[in-house]
């Protein structure tokens, strides 16, 4: 059962390079980003395979936070092969999470 | 079909999903698109729930919530409610999956959503400096300066909350006074970081590739512009409810409203349309508050039960 990537300084560029990839930039004090934690599960479970369903936590990778300019949370971005294509920030339903993830494949 | 379908997971829905199932209802489904809890989980701090005896976050107030709630069979669907219906004695929710749901009784308690303060520049830097959640994103302007706009006690609160991280907090307000509680309000007033800046009117977030760079001001008794150097705008001006669900094709809604959209109920939370309840701040009068929502929840379970014997 496909479960979420948790994205570093290190793994970042190697893990969304190539394909679709969903990252979830969240923090545990951060009440809607803990909202849309069980769905982020429910994503990686439906997308096993298909795409790459990441979280990076913002109080341990301010670096990266920093590089992809994320100034508040969720901020979620859909990149493909290594480019953001759609960010979206502010917690969403599933289906829309979905709908974009599938115009992306 | 659903004996009882309750749309929206914050206190209200889950406590009416609580009662119903308790009370002997089999099929209750609460619809909430992600984790339950609801606006007070945007909340750093809460005293003033009855029975917490600590000072808790409103996360760590909702926290188990959802285990109680479920106990009896509620079930929790992840999906967004996008329209009710209802024609003879049933109800059909459409999902945002597609999806049709039928139920012989429903809970409207899906709350507010934050208002827009209408600056220009607001929609163009959200999520680039514009927040409506000063504990999910205060983080991010540690040491920094940062302006709140809006007068009532979530702005002073959420200004207090900021001035703890950032360097100085400019609040502005269009009166001449805030409409927070004077508890708040002078509380405000020891923080040497927080500056009140009264009477004035937001004309213009500006900023750049970055994100939000300024705020411009205008006193309103001199109409002089200033701009305030500040990377983050974080608006309390307000809510509206999320009325969306109860908007009918033809532009109706399903129920009665007030002028503000919030829904008119009787004391048993009861609708104008037989079989659909609301409770929590999006019926009238609500004082917004999270016992009120629970409250509001409880006796709307009861309904639900007393109406579909």
């Amino acid at each position: 059962m496909g479960k979420y990537i948790e994205l570093t300084n290190e793994n970042f560029e190697a893990t969304t390079s190539e394909g679709v990839a969903l990252v979830d930039f969240w923090a545990p004090w951060c009440g809607p980003c803990r909202m849309i934690a069980p769905v982020i599960e429910e994503l990686a479970a439906d997308f096993d395979g298909k795409a790459a369903i990441c979280k990076v936590n913002t109080d341990e990778q301010q670096e990266l936070a920093s590089k992809f300019a994320v100034r508040s949370i969720p901020t979620i971005l859909l990149m493909k092969d290594g480019e953001v294509v759609e960010t979206m920030v502010g917690a969403a339903s599933k289906a829309a999470f979905a709908e974009k993830l599938n115009a992306l494949l | 079909m659903l004996d009882f379908a309750i749309i929206g997971g914050g206190p209200a829905g889950l406590t009416a999903g609580l009662y119903a199932t308790r009370g002997g209802l089999k099929n209750v489904t609460m619809f909430e698109k992600g984790l339950p809890g609801g606006q007070i989980t945007q909340s750093s701090e809460i005293e003033n729930y009855p029975g917490q005896l600590e000072i808790v976050t409103g996360l760590e107030l909702m926290d188990k919530w959802p285990e109680q709630c479920k106990r009896f069979g509620l079930k929790h669907d992840m999906n967004e409610v996008l329209q009710v219906t209802k024609q003879n004695d049933i109800f059909t929710l459409t999902l945002a999956s597609n999806e049709k749901v039928e139920a012989k009784s429903v809970l409207i308690s899906t709350g507010s959503v934050p208002k827009s303060a209408n600056i220009k520049g607001e929609a163009e830097f959200f999520g680039k400096g514009v927040s409506t959640c000063a504990t999910c994103d205060g983080f991010f302007y540690k040491g920094k300066d940062v302006a709140v706009i809006g007068g009532g006690d979530t702005a002073v609160e959420e200004a207090i909350f900021l001035a703890n991280i950032c360097k100085t907090v400019y609040i502005i307000h269009r009166r001449d006074s805030f409409r927070a509680s004077p508890h708040e309000v002078s509380k405000m007033d020891s923080y040497s970081n927080i500056v009140q800046v009264l009477q004035h009117n937001t004309n213009e977030i500006i900023g750049d590739n970055s994100g939000v760079t300024g705020l411009r001001v205008e006193d309103k008794k001199t109409n002089e512009i200033k701009t305030l150097d500040v990377l983050g705008v974080f608006i309390f001006v307000g809510r509206d409810v999320l009325n969306a669900p109860l908007k009918q094709d033809d532009g109706s809604f399903l129920c009665d409203m007030n002028e503000a959209g919030e829904v008119i109920v009787n004391l048993n939370m009861n609708t104008s349309t037989k079989g659909l309840f609301a409770a929590g701040d999006i019926r009238i009068d609500a004082p917004k508050q999270v016992v009120c929502a629970a409250s509001d929840g409880a006796i709307a379970g009861i309904a639900a039960i007393s109406y579909l014997q």
